[in-house]
């Protein structure tokens, strides 16, 4: 059986790396100026590499050239490399990408890069930023689900036409990468702020109809690091890799605690 | 640092000056094509307890939303917190409408100046 399956999958898996090998690694004769944060927790500064630029060569991939062929001291952080994980996430000339999914061709300028850990974190050490305040706040928020049923209660039904589903349905696919957390200028000026993420996970919590806790979210998200400190720059919306608009999640939630405080019974 | 009830003060008062802002436009404009002197201004709203509330509203508006706007840019750039932070609001909006109140009054009582 086993020999049977080997057999069938090895031709294609054959034929799959070699045409990998031809999309892939096509090295060039020029090199990529890299400045890399190195540091930790009290500081640090940028040092610089050169790494040998390749076709089809993503920001991953130079930080780990320079790890793997240069410095093996460099510390940095990913999971997937597919843009599944969201763990990989860097400051990349200047604004928050997922590392994995960027190319260098689309962010190089002058055949220089810059790459630092996210903005708005703690650092850890190089490239590794201490992610526990973006999901501590993703807590404070009120982001962890409260249910109405039990495991022996038949599952509800939900119509994927209505328009709280929607509204659930437009910010459910964040993976807490921090991209929009690093992004937000509210967030570097005001560091009690709940953030894009956290904001956008209590929205869709609140729309979602199988949730009991929706006072509670819209206490969490009222106090003074709440949703009311968004200035609606739209950097989280710009930079979000999946496309999503927490800033649009976030004037939901300005609009639902002004209307409860309005009109306490609705 | 905005909460609920800041951020409801901001947007009502914002509400308000919209269409004060428009009528204090229109005023001006008025007031200067047709070439009134001082005098002829004062002597229509002085005395008028409408001009008095047009005005003395919008200078309750302004006061509101300068010191809560001007609270936030304090608090992100300087840093400032907690009593102090709320001292500073308090002083900026008793500093505006007080400033506000004395030029409605001196526009709209009977023999203010």
């Amino acid at each position: 059986m086993l020999r049977k399956l080997i057999d069938s999958v090895g031709p294609q898996f054959e034929a799959f790396k070699s045409q990998d090998e031809g999309l892939g690694v096509t090295e060039t004769d020029k090199n990529i100026d890299v400045s890399v944060w190195r540091g930790g927790p009290d500081g640090g500064s940028f040092q610089r590499f050169e790494v040998p630029k390749q076709d089809n060569q993503t920001i991953l991939d130079v930080v780990a050239w320079i790890q793997q062929n240069d410095d093996p001291t460099l510390s940095y952080r990913f999971a997937c490399r597919v843009g599944m994980c969201g763990s990989c996430a860097m400051m990349v000339n200047g604004n928050p990408r997922w590392t994995c999914r960027t190319h260098v061709n689309k962010v190089l300028k002058n055949d220089r890069l810059e790459i630092a850990p996210l903005r708005n974190l703690p650092v850890i050490k190089d490239l590794a930023a201490d992610m526990d305040p973006f999901f501590d706040k993703w807590r404070e928020a009120g982001g962890v689900f409260h249910p109405t049923k039990s495991r022996n209660d038949p599952v509800e039904e939900i119509s994927p036409l209505e328009e709280e589903r929607q509204n659930a349905n437009a910010g459910i696919e964040c993976i807490n990468c921090g991209v929009c957390y690093a992004a937000c200028d509210v967030v570097a000026g005001n560091p009690d702020y709940l953030g894009p993420a956290a904001l956008n996970r209590a929205w869709t919590l609140l729309n979602d109809t199988r949730d009991c806790g929706s006072q509670s979210i819209l206490a969490a998200v009222s106090r003074g690091g709440g949703c009311h400190n968004c200035h609606s720059m739209g950097n989280c919306a710009h930079l979000c890799p999946n496309e999503l608009s927490p800033m649009t999640s976030i004037a939901g939630l300005k609009r639902v605690t002004a209307l409860s405080f309005l009109r306490p019974g609705n | 640092m905005l909460d609920l009830k800041l951020y409801l003060l901001q947007r009502l008062s914002a509400l308000v000056m919209a269409p004060l802002v428009l009528g204090h436009l229109a005023v001006i404009i008025v007031a200067v094509q047709n070439g009134l002197t001082s005098e002829e201004i004062l002597s229509r709203t002085q005395g008028s307890f409408w001009w008095a509330l047009l005005y003395g509203t919008f200078v309750v508006a302004v006061s509101v939303h300068a010191a809560i706007g001007l609270r936030v840019i304090v608090f992100e750039t300087l840093k400032l917190k907690g009593f102090a932070l709320n001292s500073l609001t308090w002083a900026i909006f008793l500093g505006l409408f007080f400033m506000g109140a004395r030029a409605v009054w001196a526009v709209t009582a009977v023999g203010a100046t």
